[in-house]
């Protein structure tokens, strides 16, 4: 009988222990910068995308300003010393001219993006998703712009953003993450290289579903995105993102910024699926992910949702976060957040409510296997002037195994005494009596975990979209198990 | 032969219930064991099915002529033994309708056969939710939860009647059901029952015995089987009860 247990954790094991299946690495040539981060790189970013002068002096402020600052330490996160010395801050695939259209792209990295599902070219593009694919440092090239354009609606990279459209760029970059923000927030401001830019004109709903897949390559580049968007009154925009990253033995940085701005009767809903790679099972390598993501509800019932699946990095500390500002503004945040082996993952949001009548709604799964630690951590702010407004928050953390920890970190800060606040926790380990129902009917120990897993998160995963919920499905059972019927 | 037990002893957390138990179940045959609280009934269930925190201390168990202590309890699912549970574990998110078709699928893989689709799986269990009067609305909820005890137990028939099981050990089945209940259960357990199909009833409470016409009864006692025999024990044991049987050890 005790073999039949052993044999059961050791099952349990192997399923949790799947290979990392976007390991590969893409052998192309490669322009990139010396190592470090000093002005002279930051200027040399700047020259070589061509920038105007004012994004040259946000970049230098930014820099300056980054000087000055510390890395966090408040986290519950080990973070071991980053040399930012030895980090290359742009790193893109070589090229002479200026891409006209995706028949010039390397077919090697083309073929990197079919090897992860992402179809660029014409016949195979996905329907109802237009796609910006971001290579390292270098946005590759981003589907059905045409389409887009009879709507008004921008969709290109930052870079494209900030040569065709530099007024909208310098009237809203940084409006929501200032550079001083914080410490990683201030490093990417100045040598943010690429990322995606979307603007949604008056009264138009986005008829495309918009997504952007990174990927980082290069081994010793750090990834700097930056992602702009903007909705009008009126206008509504779905937004996807996606990301992996090859194996390597070192930690490779990823700092990126997310700014979201809706205007009166906006709704913006961001879905972020991160995969990036995430160590191997004795927490060697994997990437450091610091993200700041940040909406503002500007206008009167503006709405910003955030749905986030976080699989991968060996580090995570990310909070998308609402500031709603205008009156009767909503701010949603569902997270599932999977950590093994070594992973860390501090993620979670704030909510700032400054209007009247506003509304926010957390919900956050937090599920930890291996020897991994996973920490939810949120702010819930209401302002002394936000009359009625009401957050409702859940937070259940889930335990695989006997060595993994969960925390939830809650804080809770109100000025105004009409305000309504739930708050719901939850912390359960994996029952013993519930895996062995689902394997007395003929179901592996691997598919049950997989089962329990996903009936777990179910409240988050039905929040994707449609194309999204099915990728996360599949990613959350790869983490866990073989298939999940 | 379906199940032959020999000498079997068995420990939960270092603490021996069953001290060498003996049993035969041939194709076709309705098993009853009866004992007291605390004579080792539930924990035999769990040893067939294997659970985990159940260890064997001696003795051999064969399925159909299979080593069976060497499967692990998926196999012994596929093999076809089924334990339906005394208290079915409510498992949230996990759709009733999802679950009874993994499970069933699982079953035809291990048979090679095909899987069946959504919709294919719903034309083959609408005959079993006819039976039991289960409305389909019912595969929608959440497995087992927020089911009232006769629901629960009617979710283990259905799934019994699904996977179609050589042996179906039916662990207090009368627990927490009404009288109308119990007797839809018993009577769709009957009819319904697959061809050569045997049974191991464990329960308390003879009243079960009178819809399910039991072929051999047991009595338990210590770990042990202390008498075998056929309808005419329940008589002795409603008069006599339990202590009557003990000077038989």
């Amino acid at each position: 009988m005790n073999e039949t247990k052993n044999q059961k954790n050791l099952e349990i094991n192997q399923v949790l222990n799947q290979p990392y299946k976007y390991g590969f690495e893409t052998k192309i040539e490669k322009e990139f910068f010396p190592k470090g981060i000093n002005e002279d790189i930051v200027k040399l970013i700047s020259e070589k995308k061509n920038e105007p002068n004012f994004l040259r002096n946000f970049r230098l402020r930014s820099y300056r300003k980054w000087l000055k600052m510390k890395l966090p330490e408040w986290a519950n996160l080990n973070i071991k010393n980053i040399n930012f010395d030895e980090i290359v801050c742009y790193s893109a695939p070589k090229q002479k001219n200026k891409l006209q259209s995706l028949d010039e792209v390397d077919p090697e990295i083309l073929k990197t993006f079919e090897k992860l599902g992402i179809s660029l070219e014409e016949q195979k593009k996905l329907s109802n998703v237009a796609i910006d694919a971001v290579f390292d440092s270098f946005s590759i090239g981003t589907t059905y712009k045409e389409k887009l354009a009879k709507f008004g609606v921008i969709f290109c990279s930052i870079s494209e953003a900030i040569e065709f459209y530099p007024n909208l760029v310098e009237k809203f970059l940084g409006t929501v993450v200032p550079y001083g923000d914080n410490f990683f927030a201030g490093l990417n401001s100045a040598v943010f290289s690429d990322g995606s830019f979307c603007y949604i004109p008056k009264n138009i709903s986005c008829p495309l579903e918009l997504s952007t897949y990174f990927r980082i390559n290069d081994k010793e580049s750090g990834q700097f995105e930056r992602t702009l968007i903007i909705a009008e009154k009126n206008s509504k925009v779905n937004y996807l993102e996606g990301c992996t990253a090859p194996k390597f033995s070192e930690n490779q940085l990823h700092a990126a910024i997310v700014e979201l701005i809706a205007f009166e009767n906006a709704i913006i809903n961001y879905s972020t699926v991160q995969n990036w790679y995430s160590g191997d099972n004795k927490g060697i390598g994997g990437i450091y992910n610091f993200v700041t993501k940040r909406g503002l509800c500007v206008g009167i019932n503006s709405s910003i949702s955030w749905t986030q699946v976080e699989t991968g990095s060996a580090i995570t500390w990310k909070y998308p976060s609402c500031n709603l500002i205008g009156k009767g503004s909503t701010g949603d945040f569902y997270s599932i957040a999977l950590t093994n082996n070594y992973q860390q993952a501090d993620t979670g949001t704030k909510m700032i409510h400054i209007g009247e009548k506003t509304k926010s709604k957390i919900i956050s799964k937090g599920i930890s296997c291996g020897f991994s630690k996973n920490s939810y951590r949120g702010l819930v702010k209401i302002a002394a002037n936000s009359k009625y407004s009401r957050n409702f928050s859940q937070c259940d953390s889930f335990l695989i195994g006997s060595s993994s920890s969960a925390c939830t970190y809650p804080y809770i800060d109100i000025w105004n005494s009409t305000a309504i606040i739930e708050h719901e926790a939850k912390i359960s380990k994996i029952s013993e009596e519930q895996l062995f129902y689902l394997i007395q009917r003929g179901i592996s120990a691997e598919q049950a975990v997989g089962l329990l897993v996903s009936g777990f998160c179910k409240d988050v995963v039905m929040m994707l979209p449609m194309e999204f919920a099915m990728e996360a499905d599949k990613l959350l059972s790869l983490k866990l198990e073989g298939t999940v019927g | 032969m379906i199940l032959k037990l020999q000498n079997l002893s068995a420990s939960v957390n270092n603490i021996s219930i069953l001290k060498g138990l003996n049993l035969d179940i041939k194709e076709n045959e309705v098993h009853v064991i009866m004992g007291p609280n605390g004579s080792g009934k539930s924990t035999l269930s769990k040893i067939l099915a294997g659970h985990p925190n159940y260890s064997v201390d001696g003795g051999v168990v064969f399925f159909n002529n299979k080593n069976l202590l060497e499967m692990p309890p998926e196999t012994r699912s596929h093999e076809g033994l089924f334990l339906a549970f005394q208290y079915p574990i409510e498992i949230a998110g996990v759709s009733n309708y999802d679950f009874l078709r993994i499970a069933y699928n699982e079953q035809r893989k291990h048979k090679k056969e095909s899987e069946l689709d959504p919709v294919e799986f719903m034309k083959y269990i609408q005959n079993y939710l006819k039976k039991l009067k289960i409305k389909n609305e019912f595969l929608n909820r959440d497995l087992n939860e927020g089911f009232s005890g006769g629901e629960k137990k009617k979710n283990e028939i259905l799934q019994m009647l699904i996977l179609s099981p050589k042996l179906t050990i039916l662990d207090e089945i009368d627990s927490g059901l009404d009288i109308d209940a119990l007797k839809l259960i018993c009577q769709t357990i009957i009819e319904d029952r697959s061809p050569k199909s045997s049974f191991l009833i464990i329960t308390h409470y003879p009243r079960v015995l009178t819809y399910l016409k039991p072929d051999f009864i047991h009595i338990m006692r210590e770990g042990k089987i202390v008498k075998s025999g056929n309808m005419e024990l329940i008589d002795r044991l409603e008069e006599f009860g339990y202590e009557s049987f003990s000077n038989e050890i």
